[in-house]
């Protein structure tokens, strides 16, 4: 498997810029030529993921967030979120669907299982008080 | 605005636009949540016709404004829910607390 594009984006965590990061991704993705569907997929993926970074990572301030995408040559793309905020405690309960630890501005809960749902592979790597990256993988089915 | 808000009888019909997301999601509830508590309805329905994206912060809109029905004691639907959006509610369960059409 050879990567055959990359794109890199950085980006202050503020919720207008969510925007932004998903579409700028699905832009890149639909040189695979994805269906309306899995653009779709990969916009929402990324939205999760960015969020997080806003809500969770970041918290109390601003900070960066760092999007790498690679586009491979069976037809599949990675996409890397990562930050350098707070960190993740306990990674396999934050992936709990219907958990959050921000249940006064009515998050569902519902980031990590979505971003599990709508790509084929999800790895979270994190450190507490040095940052989170999150990679999600996709293979787009060809519509031959 | 990303949120169009008008009483139909005693109905309060929330229209939506755009794109759903945490960032958009602050005015839509605060804007829905300022009108059922002035108007009082008897239902409450979330039209997502004109919603072109939505991430899990549409699923903490209609959880939250599930809530705030119960609280004044009016019914929650959802109208036009296109077939994507639709996916994500019935993802989350929204069905058990809300009619979508």
């Amino acid at each position: 498997m050879k990567a055959v594009n990359e794109i890199k984006i950085t980006l202050e965590s503020r919720s207008v810029n969510e925007g932004f990061a998903r579409s700028a991704v699905a832009v890149f993705a639909s040189q695979l030529d994805p269906t309306v569907e899995e653009i779709t997929e990969i916009k929402t993926a990324v939205s999760e993921a960015v969020t997080n970074c806003i809500v969770h990572a970041y918290k109390d301030d601003i900070g960066l967030i760092y999007i790498n995408a690679k586009i491979f040559d069976d037809n599949s793309i990675r996409i890397r979120i990562r930050d350098n905020g707070c960190g993740i405690q306990n990674i396999e309960q934050a992936m709990e669907p219907a958990f959050t630890t921000d249940a006064a501005s009515e998050r569902a809960g519902l980031g990590f299982a979505i971003m599990q749902s709508f790509t084929d592979k999800i790895k979270v790597f994190s450190t507490l008080g040095k940052g989170t990256s999150v990679v999600l993988q996709k293979k787009i089915k060809s519509k031959k | 605005m990303p949120v169009n808000i008008e009483m139909i009888e005693n109905e309060a019909v929330a229209v939506l636009s755009g794109e759903i997301d945490q960032h958009s999601a602050k005015d839509i509830r605060s804007e829905i949540d300022s009108f059922v508590e002035r108007n009082m309805p008897s239902s409450l329905v979330l039209d997502f016709g004109g919603v072109t994206f939505m991430d899990s912060s549409g699923i903490g809109l209609v959880m939250g404004r599930y809530r705030l029905s119960q609280s004044v004691g009016c019914t929650l639907a959802l109208s036009n829910t296109p077939a994507n959006i639709k996916k994500i509610m019935k993802f989350a369960g929204i069905e058990k607390i809300a009619r979508i059409d």
